[in-house]
């Protein structure tokens, strides 16, 4: 009797996932032959490429020395690395036999020509949201970019999770699909950074912590998270930084990576702002736009720290360490760190970083100073013109440990980092491996 | 292979992308200048300037420089008249003179940041620069002889 109903019980979940897998099926939409250029409006084009510089779409769909959008990236996951593909109009390893129906089914539901599921690595999530002329804009620049023959390498995805039909349960779970619905008790500008915030620039993918399905908490919107490393600070109103980040800040920010107040992009904040937020196709306007949303997320306009107080306090410590107090924590921050670090006067030097007003040493965790100490800061990282050494095999875990320690207790209000040496090795043991 | 601007002229290496600066500049292109000295980020004697700012050549890897501009005391100014420079000789600063490409490419940065330098910002922008012969007190006074001349407008 047991074994009839354990085989019945079986015949009905198997029968359950083959018409899952039935269902998750989408159709193929025809392929089309590749459009000739003439076909789109040189407008259009100019405008696809604006909105694929502030979307940062090269970033995941270029590897490192490679063609523009042929691919090949790979983007870490907790599942695996999946690669970013060949968006080049190549008609065999690229989109050039999708139709405009097909790649906007691609950008705001998931789905390949094919039919196949996209992962949500590519964040559909967020474009859903994206207006149908930005769409058809962005194919009208990607469909007249040089093709390059190229395939992405094939994922590195573990059965069963390399299943695409499964992607179906996840768009069950965690996929609105629908556009951008604007808050009308709000500016246009502020309606325009939220737009691109929330759907192009998909700030959240970075910024807002993920579940064990790699779906982002809605209700933890912004709170910051850790990607590739690094921690991507928390954007709402729970943004460690020292100073406020006013619309200004922002917009320099954004536009340039780096700030006298807030010091110097890095990691992956770099492309997002080299290879898209900084370009000169991306209007102003947009930017400034994407400043004013997050400025107001992160409430600077009612925030009690002053600008004035924060900077005064900052400089009045930045000589700590190099006179002749005694301190025997000073001695590698005097020797490794004043000659580019130390300001003086009544503001810091966008060049000077400065320690004290740095979000790398008030946020909750030491993982972006100890990355910055053990890696330095390459040419092709950090804002434009900044490079700064890597201290990685001078310094042993003890020596950054006690930097760290040094410069939180004297540059900061915050509670001392607690494990920092066995955090300085964890880290300096991961990068290892990732370098 | 890496490229890179070295003093004015662009160049690319053979040495692999992890190999420090300094020995690229100093075997490779053969520049003797650059000095080293600790090995560690510690004493300031291999300083170069990367895209105009002091930087330290042991620390950084060549690939990490890729496609900037590198400046080291040779090419710091065409006719060595630096307005360091001329304090520097002027004033007769080195006594074994090991560390002075270091010490004036880091006053070179020092000068840019602040004009007009007090005790104090000499005093923290250079810790990182040692002297054993301890000519602190000429290379300070060379500083601000620098500054007042750069002030004026007078290069030298």
């Amino acid at each position: 009797m047991i074994w009839r109903i354990a085989i019945a019980v079986l015949a009905v979940a198997l029968l359950g996932i083959a018409v899952f897998l039935l269902l998750a099926r989408r159709p193929e939409i025809a392929p089309i032959e590749r459009p000739i250029a003439q076909k789109f409006s040189s407008e259009s084009v100019a405008r696809g490429e604006a909105l694929a510089a502030a979307g940062h779409c090269a970033s995941c769909h270029t590897q490192p020395g490679g063609q523009i959008f042929a691919g090949g990236y790979g983007v870490n996951t907790p599942f695996g690395i999946i690669y970013g593909t060949n968006i080049t109009p190549d008609p065999k390893s690229g989109i050039g036999t999708w139709s405009i129906e097909a790649f906007s089914r691609a950008m705001r539901e998931g789905v390949a020509r094919d039919g196949s599921h996209l992962f949500p690595a590519f964040p559909y999530y967020a474009y859903t949201k994206l207006s149908d002329d930005d769409v058809e804009a962005l194919f009208a620049y990607l469909m007249t970019r040089p093709a390059a023959a190229a395939s992405a390498p094939a994922n590195t995805l573990p059965f069963p999770l390399k299943i695409r039909a499964l992607q179906e349960a996840w768009k069950i779970l965690f996929f609105k699909d629908g556009r951008f619905q604007a808050n009308p008790s709000k500016s246009a500008e502020w309606n325009r950074g939220a737009y691109l915030a929330e759907s192009l620039s998909d700030c959240s993918a970075c910024h807002t912590p993920r579940n064990s399905l790699g779906a982002e908490e809605t209700g933890n919107a912004y709170a910051g998270a850790v990607i590739d490393g690094w921690i991507a600070p928390a954007l709402n109103e729970t943004n460690p930084s020292p100073v406020p980040w006013t619309q200004d800040e922002l917009f320099t920010y954004l536009r340039t990576g780096v700030t006298a107040l807030h010091g110097t992009t890095g990691a992956t904040m770099t492309p997002v702002i080299r290879e898209g937020l900084a370009l000169p196709v991306v209007p102003d306007s947009d930017v400034r736009a994407i400043a004013v949303y997050f400025s107001d997320m992160s409430r600077a306009g009612t925030q009690s720290r002053s600008i004035e107080v924060a900077t005064r306090e900052a400089l009045a410590n930045s000589s700590l360490g190099s006179g002749q107090e005694y301190d025997p924590d000073a001695a590698l921050y005097a020797a490794a760190c004043a000659a580019c670090h130390y300001n003086s006067g009544t503001v810091p030097l966008p060049a000077r970083p400065e320690l004290a007003l740095n979000s790398a040493l008030s946020l909750p965790d030491p993982t972006n100073f100890v990355q910055v100490v053990l890696n330095g800061v390459s040419s092709a990282e950090g804002a434009p013109g900044l490079v700064m050494p890597a201290y990685g095999s001078s310094l042993t875990d003890g020596d950054i440990a006690r930097l760290a320690a040094y410069l939180r207790r004297t540059r900061t209000k915050s509670l001392p980092w607690s494990d920092l040496e066995e955090k300085v090795s964890a880290i300096r043991r991961e990068s290892a491996g990732s370098h | 292979m890496t490229t890179f601007n070295l003093n004015g002229r662009n160049v690319s290496v053979r040495s692999s992308d992890n190999t420090p600066l300094l020995w690229v500049i100093r075997d490779e292109m053969g520049l003797t200048g650059t000095k080293f000295g600790c090995g560690i980020g510690m004493c300031g004697a291999c300083t170069v300037h990367v895209e105009g700012r002091a930087t330290r050549s042991c620390s950084i890897t060549v690939g990490a420089v890729a496609g900037a501009k590198v400046t080291t005391i040779e090419g710091l100014d065409p006719g060595g008249r630096h307005p360091v420079q001329v304090a520097w000789t002027e004033l007769q600063v080195p006594q074994c003179g090991y560390c002075q490409s270091g010490q004036i490419m880091q006053a070179a940065t020092l000068l840019k940041d602040f004009p007009n330098p007090t005790d104090q910002d000499i005093n923290a922008v250079m810790a990182g620069s040692l002297c054993r012969c301890m000519t602190y007190i000429r290379i300070r006074k060379a500083i601000k002889l620098a500054a007042s001349r750069m002030r004026g407008g007078i290069a030298q």
